[in-house]
């Protein structure tokens, strides 16, 4: 739930990992300083600004938009640190409103990596002010939390860090000012003219069908021709302003004149009746955003109705056993009727609470059901099950989705509910396909050989999904397969001719691939360090990397194991993924040394397992990996598809 | 119960309710209600004498205790957000009241439909986080809304404040199919709810 705030108030912040989105009416540069419990500002090297964009934990854009995001990671912020400000100020001398009056009030969000709002401020009353306090981050008591500030400056940054105590503010400030002044001027040109939405590209204003049908959503026809993908470093947020320091100056939430079509309404409910559910019923500026929030409601509903049948149960059987001891206890019931007639009565209060919980829960989960009956249907490719007929009308996308589908989840109460277990894209961590025993039922059932085989199959399905819902050319797979023994699951990745590169195989192999993904890393972090992206090898490969490790530790020397954990802890902030394909037992040599690397990864299994844990009330959840029906072809079609799209962007 | 009076304005909604008076929280004209929301807000009363304007922040916290058959088995306070069957949910923690606004500072929503079915009690409090006493709280309230319609049901008054820094405000119980609320308005010393749970049980 959104709390938004007026100056002054406070909002506890429930994660440690956040995002801060920015919009304005004009572009505004984002700057933060740290400071200590005292709130002193240690220096200017406490200071992240555009021309000095990160610190542990805190990272700004390098540029100056009308939309910003960046990531905090309160966690990996230096333990001194208890104070985070959030600085907004306008640019100068490109032309822009030389005041804050002069343009719509700036609005600041606190966000989950999911982008859930928490907190959200509306930094309303600014007149001749060209820079803010926007937000302040503060730890209380071990927790942290969010206070509105909304303290301007008509003197600008120079005012503002004079008034943290910072000596040289005036040279500081104008420093930055130069920072952004030169990346406006060397700014990449925008590749879509389209709507952007918090640097995403998405289509807004499709011709969306109210109705659950299964159409394809991602309707490439109404996208104006793509150049070639933003060459711009995949962390850097908010949508670019334009070249030449010609500056856009429409907000990113009022791009379009017309509003984004309404969400489906739900028909008038039957007298007694709950209404009927419709696809799409969740807030949104797109179908696939809805779909996404509508999938997640249903995951926390799911969770939440379980837990309040749970608790109803449990109290239940408690009071039972509290009213049986009770009988036992009193001498004058061990005999004769009273005790009996003591003990019936206590299981019919017993019964009669737990029907009326069940009825309840009935009553929820049939909601949910018929939800989930309409809901499926209309998933677009990237949230679909491999048995969805949307996989059929299956187009190359020219745009990346907001979210995938990992798989599905679900509960003992009512198992063929299944909830899709749908995570944001780009990836945020990656993955580990779990060969191991792991005490699920359904891995006991099969042989080591069997489960390493699925391990890579299910593997496979994921790299394939990923590469299907990302725009040609803005996903690339790397695969490590020491001794070939995963070639029979590879075949639809190799046979389809959607690898850049074999699968590499022994020793070599493994250094080869693991030392060019880690030089891909160190240059993209350099490049974003220094602020520097043009100046990256014109031959470095932009698109995000996959890559597919199956036999861990096998092929791996230490030297191997050290790149591989560099990669897991720095990839993802430069869009390098790994998908491992391992049983942790096998790396048992290496002690707990590799621990923090599995903490690192999202564990999912190939056979059903429960555990996977929501993030309300902590259920144990059945995961379920997606299957592609036995005996069906989808997978290779559509991968042939990617590979003939590939090919073709490429010339 | 005491006589229901309708207070306020002529004409105005809700019902100005005193300590130990109990409402029913059935709608006008037939119907249950589905959702509630209890609203807590403040002001921080000005100091007197020289440096006057000079209000110094007063953090209060509004809390609901769920119980089952006078076990309790959830809170919702400024920790625990949201009941773990979502059905009673916190709004937020602010920690210095209201600017004279007259709205809730902080709310508690209540979706009574969902409430599991071994709930039969809900305990809402106010603790003085920062240990002032309500005397150094002025145009404090505590009030029952119809979420669905936003029409205000009853207004509890903290004013006459004395020397303790929490109140046990009032009780939404079941009563038959529906929900009744009866306001409370005792006394109690204690920084938050864990502090306040000897002088609950009484209530319950």
């Amino acid at each position: 739930m959104t709390a938004e705030l007026v100056r002054g108030q406070n909002h506890p912040l429930p994660h440690t990992r956040l995002e801060i989105r920015v919009t304005a009416g004009a572009p505004v540069m984002a700057c933060a300083t740290l400071a200590d419990a005292q709130g002193t500002v240690g220096g200017t090297e406490w200071i992240v600004h555009p021309g000095s964009p990160s610190l542990p934990g805190i990272e700004v854009s390098r540029q100056a938009a009308a939309g910003l995001r960046f990531h905090v990671d309160l966690d990996a912020l230096p333990p001194r640190v208890h104070l985070v400000h959030v600085l907004l100020a306008l640019p100068e001398g490109v032309g822009g409103p030389d005041r804050f009056g002069a343009t719509a009030a700036p609005f600041a969000a606190v966000t989950s990596t999911e982008g859930v709002e928490v907190a959200s401020f509306t930094l309303t009353g600014l007149d001749s002010e060209t820079a803010v306090i926007a937000l302040e981050l503060y730890r209380r008591q071990g927790a942290w939390k969010v206070r509105a500030v909304g303290q301007g400056y008509a003197g600008g940054l120079a005012e503002l860090f004079g008034d943290q105590g910072l000596p040289q503010a005036r040279a500081f400030a104008a420093g930055i000012q130069e920072a952004v002044a030169r990346h406006l001027a060397s700014a990449v040109q925008a590749p879509l003219p389209g709507a952007t939405d918090g640097g995403r590209r998405r289509s807004e204003g499709l011709p969306l069908a109210p109705q659950p049908a299964p159409a394809p959503q991602s309707a490439p026809d109404t996208v104006p021709p793509a150049g070639p993908p933003s060459s711009g470093p995949p962390s850097s947020g908010g949508p670019q302003s334009g070249a030449g320091g010609a500056v856009n100056y429409t907000h990113p939430g009022r791009r379009t004149s017309t509003p984004p079509p309404p969400p489906p309404a739900a028909e008038p409910a039957q007298p007694g009746r709950p209404p009927r559910p419709v696809a799409g019923d969740a807030t949104g500026w797109s179908m696939d955003e809805r779909l996404y929030n509508q999938v997640w409601g249903m995951f926390e509903d799911l969770a939440r109705t379980t837990a309040a049948y749970r608790s109803a149960m449990d109290f239940a059987e408690s009071r039972l056993d509290q009213e049986l001891d009770r009988v036992l206890s009193d001498p004058r019931q061990r005999i004769g009727g009273a005790g009996h007639a003591a003990r019936e009565a206590a299981r019919a209060k017993h019964d009669q609470l737990a029907g009326r919980a069940r009825e309840v829960l009935d009553r929820d989960l049939a909601q949910l059901v018929a939800e989930s009956e309409v809901v499926e249907p209309a998933l677009p490719p990237a949230y679909a099950r491999w048995d969805n007929p949307v996989w059929h009308g299956y187009r190359v996308p020219m745009e990346i989705p907001m979210a995938l589908r990992l798989g599905d989840v679900h509960l003992p109460e009512r198992p063929d509910l299944r909830i899709p277990m749908l995570v944001r894209l780009p990836l945020e961590r990656g993955l580990w396909v779990d060969s191991g025993r792991s005490g699920s039922e359904a891995a006991l059932m099969m042989d080591d050989a069997q489960l390493r085989g699925l391990a890579m199959d299910t593997a496979v399905a994921h790299a394939a999904r990923l590469l299907a819902v990302y725009p040609p050319g803005e996903f690339t797979v790397h695969v490590i397969d020491p001794a070939g023994s995963g070639a029979r699951s590879l075949a639809p990745l190799t046979a389809s001719g959607v690898l850049d590169q074999p699968p590499a195989t022994g020793a070599g192999g493994v250094a080869t691939v693991l030392a060019t993904l880690t030089q891909r890393v160190d240059l993209v972090q350099m490049a974003i360090r220094g602020g520097a992206a043009e100046s990256l090898p014109p031959g470095l490969d932009t698109a995000e990397q996959l890559l597919i490790v199956n036999d861990f530790p096998h092929g791996f020397d230490d030297r191997a194991v050290t790149q591989l954990r560099y990669l897991a802890d720095e990839g993802p902030a430069v869009g390098v993924h790994l998908l491992m394909v391992a049983d942790r037992e096998d790396a048992s040599a290496y002690g707990p040394v590799l621990d923090p690397l599995w903490r690192t990864l999202l564990r999912v299994t190939p056979v059903p397992d429960d555990h996977l844990a929501d993030p309300w009330v902590g259920h144990a959840w059945t995961y379920e990996p997606p299957t592609v029906p036995p005996g069906s072809r989808v997978l290779l079609q559509i991968l042939e598809q990617v590979a003939s799209a590939r090919r073709s962007w490429r010339r | 119960m005491v006589d229901v009076s309708k207070g306020g304005a002529p004409g105005g909604p809700g019902v100005n309710l005193t300590k130990g008076q109990a409402i029913s929280l059935e709608k006008k004209g037939g119907g249950t209600l589905t959702a509630v929301r209890m609203g807590l807000g403040w002001q921080a009363a000005p100091r007197r004498g020289l440096f006057g304007s000079r209000t110094r922040e007063i953090d209060l916290d509004a809390s609901a205790v769920l119980f089952a058959d006078k076990q309790p088995v959830d809170v919702v306070f400024f920790r625990h957000l949201v009941s773990d069957d979502g059905s009673v949910r916190h709004t937020g923690d602010n920690l210095v009241g209201g600017a004279g606004q007259g709205g809730d500072d902080e709310a508690i929503l209540v979706d009574l439909q969902r409430i599991p079915v071994h709930i039969d009690q809900i305990v809402f409090t106010v603790n003085s986080f920062t240990g002032q006493t309500f005397q150094e709280v002025q145009n404090a309230f505590c009030r029952i809304v119809d979420e669905t319609n936003g029409q205000e049901l009853a207004r509890y008054t903290l004013d006459g404040g004395g020397q303790y820094t929490a109140q046990i405000m009032a009780k939404v119980h079941r009563v038959g199919s529906g929900w009744q609320m009866t306001a409370l308005g005792n006394p109690a010393n204690g920084r938050t709810f864990q502090d306040l749970m000897p002088s609950i049980l009484p209530h319950l």
